[in-house]
């Protein structure tokens, strides 16, 4: 998966799990749990979510490495 | 128009999803109703056949108004028997009914001789009280009667002065089931309960308390049924030839009503608007929970140690799907403490406080619009840690899509509000009027905590409890909070 790719799956699973949220103005260091409000149960939506459209098996430990929008790109992207 | 919550006065129906003649059965969802916090799918209280289409798509009723007509269908033998009713007794005076007796026929029935007679229903009730001087009655014994679906009214005492007793309650239930003969005991009528209000109102318009079904919290029979069961000017002969209940949730769709596309028939409120009427609603209730209810509070730190680690290891080998957030964990703690400590759970109704026999557990979600709504995970403390889990997701889901049934929004015992996720320690709550408690749970924290003598760097979250003074002190509170902890430490059993 590319970069750009996985920015967009990320970009789809956000507004899927917080629809009132427009992605131009997420930033690639936006926390996308604190800065974007989700919650647990949005959070764990959205890695469902990752999870099914990469099919990328996303643990626990993993959670940190979705922090940013940078980090899950680079996370899901390979790098 | 059924009360979808304490805040609500007023609804407008925005959809009929059933039309005349169409069969519905008890917990059908018949209409969407629009409150002010949001949109909410709401269930028949009968099983039947609907009549009539009272109030119409786009209308704004106050909290109730009669929505639709529902002529109850005759119920088999197997079928759950209405709350409890000296009703049998009236059967045979009634003008001939179309359909054969059945139980749910004689609670119509019953209701009947009333409005069909031709003196003042008023004054039946009147002659009721004067021939039974107001013994005061105790609670335990009002409640027993409750429980056993006997009429007080219509009993003679045989304590002191013609008190009402224990054994005369229990005897006039022997004997009503002994006419009733095959009827098994209905789950329903061990909970009716009735607002002081509804009594006022039930005397006023001469509505047998006992024929009711109720629709507020934990089924207690409001002011609004009292009123729906009471004839209403012009609308009455219908149902003086014809057994017809007024039921709460039906409407008029007059076309063809259909299911899906929410708002389709009538607007829901635009979006500043709904967050206008939310702020109002939310507003209204707080400041009476407020100016009623004495709250007092408690706090503790809990270690979270155990439990989280417990849910990594849980978590590790699961599907993303299967996963549990540690909010699964502190809800059904919060539910098993409720149960431990039951002071907390129910309702402040009457002056008195009325225990709950089920934890049904209110869950504050908050709408990332804003404002709130919560809506209740029904037998909570009974639930496999899974199975509150996806509960839970799918109240938070159909809350912010509001697809929540009134039901749902009707009958929390007790309720959580949950800011972890917000990054605050700790929240002290607003009570639910009439619910008497409301628990916290702030964010967990790692802090330096002394284990075993040692200082050790241990993840913590603070609990906390807003009870009513009313129903209880705060010795209750603190044993609620230290029933949650230990909860908590033993996470495997939760």
């Amino acid at each position: 998966m590319t970069p750009d790719q996985a920015q967009h799956v990320i970009e789809e699973a956000l507004t899927q799990v917080a629809p009132d949220v427009d992605t131009a103005d997420i930033t690639p260091d936006t926390d996308l749990r604190d800065d974007l409000g989700l919650d647990s149960l949005d959070f764990l939506r959205f890695v469902e979510i990752l999870s099914e459209r990469t099919g990328t098996k996303i643990a626990e430990d993993d959670y940190p490495r979705l922090a940013t929008l940078a980090s899950a790109v680079k996370w899901l992207a390979g790098g | 128009m059924p009360a979808l919550g304490a805040d609500m006065d007023e609804g407008t129906v925005l959809e009929w999803l059933v039309k005349p003649g169409d069969q519905v059965h008890k917990g059908d969802i018949i209409a969407v109703i629009d409150t002010a916090k949001s949109a909410i799918d709401v269930e028949s209280f009968f099983t039947g056949t609907v009549e009539r289409l009272v109030t119409g798509v786009g209308q704004t009723v106050p909290v109730g108004t009669v929505l639709a007509t529902i002529t109850e269908t005759p119920a088999g033998p197997a079928a759950p028997q209405p709350a409890g009713l000296p009703a049998e007794r009236e059967v045979p005076e009634r003008p001939a009914a179309p359909q054969p007796p059945g139980p749910t026929a004689e609670r119509e029935a019953a209701e009947l001789p009333r409005s069909a007679a031709p003196r003042k229903r008023g004054k039946k009730i009147a002659a009721a009280v004067q021939a039974h001087p107001p013994v005061p009655i105790s609670p335990l014994i009002r409640k027993r009667a409750h429980e056993l679906g006997v009429d007080l009214s219509e009993l003679r005492g045989s304590g002191r002065g013609g008190a009402v007793t224990r054994a005369d309650v229990e005897r006039a239930a022997a004997e009503r089931q002994r006419e009733v003969a095959p009827k098994p005991p209905s789950p329903a009528s061990s909970r009716i309960r009735v607002t002081p209000l509804a009594r006022r109102v039930a005397v006023e318009l001469g509505v047998d308390l006992a024929g009711l079904t109720g629709t507020g919290p934990g089924g207690a029979i409001s002011e609004a049924d009292v009123r729906r069961a009471a004839p209403v000017g012009e609308a009455a002969p219908a149902r003086e030839t014809v057994p017809v209940r007024e039921a709460v949730p039906v409407r008029e769709a007059a076309s063809t009503p259909e299911a899906a596309g929410r708002p389709a028939a009538a607007a829901a409120r635009s979006g500043a608007e709904r967050a206008l009427t939310m702020r109002q609603a939310i507003g209204r209730l707080m400041a009476r929970s407020k100016r009623e209810i004495p709250h007092y509070y408690v706090s503790n730190t809990v270690d979270m140690a155990r439990s989280l680690d417990w849910l990594h290891e849980r978590n590790r080998a699961l599907e993303v799907s299967e996963r549990l957030v540690p909010a699964a964990l502190l809800l059904k703690a919060a539910a098993l403490a409720a149960r431990k400590v039951p002071d907390l759970n129910g309702y402040w109704l009457d002056d008195q406080f009325s225990p709950a026999d089920a934890v049904h557990l209110g869950l504050v979600i908050s709408l990332r619009g804003g404002g709130l709504l919560t809506p209740a995970i029904h037998d909570a403390a009974d639930l496999q840690l899974s199975e509150l889990m996806s509960r839970m997701r799918d109240l938070v889901i159909r809350a912010r899509a509001g697809r929540l049934r009134g039901s749902e929004l009707t009958d929390a015992t007790i309720t959580v509000t949950n800011l972890g996720d917000q990054g605050v320690e700790s929240v002290f709550g607003v009570i639910y009027p009439p619910q008497v408690a409301l628990i916290g749970f702030g964010k967990v924290t790692e802090r330096p905590v002394a284990v075993g003598g040692l200082i050790g760097v241990r993840p913590v979250a603070v609990t906390t409890l807003a009870a009513d003074h009313r129903a209880s002190d705060a010795m209750t509170g603190a044993r609620y909070l230290a029933a949650l902890s230990d909860l908590l430490q033993r996470p495997e059993e939760l």
